[in-house]
């Protein structure tokens, strides 16, 4: 069962092709890595997916059946597609004149319309369950970066999401912080949701992907299983890029 | 080789510093205040001594700083500043709403509300680009000699009127800095969480945009309230021209002297809330973890 289907998506900004007739299909609880060198559209393809960008040309649906929304329809309803989709950006986003406790709850309540004791509740249990409860009600200014980016992970799950978006959610990250935040992603995939994200921890890739997709010229180039796209990559493109992001003594 | 600071791992740890520093810092800041006072009272011994000997101050003592000119003048400045009071409070409640509209007027991108940008725009042009007091003279003139039936010819509400039109531009642009200095990606997390961009703009940007701004739109306010004294130009009795009639008849400026410490004692609070909200603000945002 899919749950995002892509088609022929198109998009470029001031003449510069960033997307190039790219197709990607997601089930239901698929992990999918997004790799790729820099500029090579992971960004672009994640902002389409939650209509944050629009797309040149091309269709995207989120759903299935009668469920079925299509981000790409001239009359979607962006919100609830967005209600639909979670999305984490690398630099965090918090809200910066909010307690961790008022990001999270934000959305619930003014846009489930979920009662503000309902929604504490809900966001406290969340971050009890992402080792954040004592952080509730600080600033996020007094947070260090890998505890951002878990609230901003928490924020999204309040809405409930059924579909996943992490766009390079450790890139920002001091590399002895990147391990907390893709433990959370980890424990997200055990609860079975599902992921799409763009990512340069190819070990990380490797480990907790169903698919790897290459994206390369804005297309996907290659897509398989991250042990066949890692052991054996059929592309010269592909080849290429590993090995530039495998230096020497880099395990993956 | 200094001593090691005693720290029980348990009580949180008061920063070491070592003695013989801190007792040189002690000295040093001791000596800063001393140096700041006297060079403080030198400044203006010389300054006051320089006023006072000067071979017309006998004269202008007499005309400006006259005691018994300023108890006489006193109680109808005191009830003339009222008006300028109620003009000020009455026209900052209505700039902060109106100006506010005009800037998110501004900021309208969808084709729809093309016209509402158009106007919006022309208008802060306009009131910008025109001297306040200009505005006041052509309403307050103006308006009156049109003869409308059902329209008021009052001089304090026109006046009120061309002070409201000439400062919600101004503020207007001050509210559009804020909301532009906020980083797009801000917005995008919003709407990225489904809040419509009326909620974003709501929750996310404008409160942050308000903070911000808050000390030039305070500044344009105790501009505002300084400048409540032009309404005088058409007519009504406020403070300026309570102490213009007063002097006109006792030949004595002492009354222009009070008018201009009233509007610094009103002017004050002002500057002082600003500072106290951006202390509380910087406190709020630094001490953590509370509950």
């Amino acid at each position: 069962m899919a749950l995002l289907r892509i088609e022929g998506a198109h998009k470029g900004f001031d003449g510069n092709v960033v997307l190039r007739d790219l197709s990607l299909t997601v089930g239901l609880h698929d992990v999918v890595a997004l790799i790729g060198a820099s500029g090579s559209g992971k960004s672009t393809l994640l902002r389409c997916i939650d209509g944050l960008v629009p797309v040149d040309a091309g269709d995207i649906w989120i759903g299935e059946g009668d469920d079925r929304l299509e981000v790409t329809a001239a009359d979607a309803d962006l919100d609830a597609i967005r209600r639909r989709v979670g999305i984490v950006f690398q630099q965090y986003n918090l809200f910066p004149h909010m307690s961790v406790l008022a990001n999270i709850t934000l959305a619930p309540r003014k846009v489930l319309k979920h009662s503000a004791k309902d929604a504490d509740a809900q966001a406290r249990e969340l971050l009890t369950r992402f080792g954040l409860a004592e952080k509730a009600d600080d600033y996020p200014d007094r947070l260090s970066g890998g505890q951002q980016q878990r609230v901003a992970i928490v924020r999204a799950l309040a809405m409930q999401p059924q579909l996943m978006l992490f766009d390079e959610v450790t890139s920002a990250l001091d590399p002895q912080l990147v391990g907390e935040v893709l433990d959370v992603i980890r424990e997200l995939k055990e609860t079975g949701m599902t992921i799409v994200m763009a990512t340069h921890e190819m070990g990380f890739a490797r480990e907790v992907a169903d698919r790897v997709a290459f994206l390369h010229a804005g297309g996907v180039l290659e897509e398989a299983p991250p042990q066949r796209l890692f052991g054996s990559p059929r592309h010269q493109q592909t080849r290429e890029f590993l090995l530039r992001v495998h230096a020497p003594g880099v395990g993956g | 080789m200094t001593t090691p600071a005693e720290a029980p791992s348990e009580a949180p740890e008061a920063p070491y510093v070592d003695p013989q520093r801190r007792s040189r810092l002690r000295a040093r800041g001791r000596r800063d205040t001393l140096v700041a006072s006297l060079s403080t009272v030198v400044v203006f011994a010389i300054l006051v001594l320089l006023v006072t000997s000067s071979p017309g101050w006998p004269k202008v003592q007499e005309t400006f700083f006259n005691w018994d000119a300023a108890v006489a003048a006193w109680p109808e400045l005191i009830s003339a500043f009222l008006l300028n009071i109620q003009i000020f409070l009455v026209a900052e409640v209505l700039i902060l709403v109106l100006a506010l509209l005009v800037a998110l007027g501004r900021g309208l991108t969808a084709p729809v509300f093309l016209p509402v940008r158009i106007l919006a725009t022309v208008y802060v042009d306009f009131f910008r680009g025109v001297p306040t007091i200009l505005v006041i003279l052509l309403l307050g003139f103006g308006v009156p000699a049109l003869q409308l039936s059902g329209v008021t010819n009052s001089p304090v509400v026109w006046g009120t009127v061309a002070l409201v039109l000439s400062y919600t531009a101004y503020v207007a642009e001050v509210y559009r800095a804020g909301i532009v200095s906020i980083h797009p990606s801000q917005r995008a997390a919003a709407r990225s969480l489904g809040l419509s961009s009326i909620q974003a703009t709501r929750y996310v940007v404008l409160p942050q945009a308000v903070r911000r701004v808050m000390p030039p739109l305070l500044n344009d306010f105790i501009a505002l309230q300084k400048e409540t004294a032009l309404v005088s130009l058409l007519g009504p009795v406020e403070v300026l021209r309570a102490a213009q009639i007063d002097a006109a008849s006792t030949f004595n400026y002492t009354p222009y002297v009070v008018a201009a410490c009233l509007f610094v004692a009103i002017t004050l609070p002002l500057t002082r809330l600003t500072d106290w909200l951006q202390r509380r603000d910087q406190r709020r945002r630094m001490s953590a973890g509370s509950s």
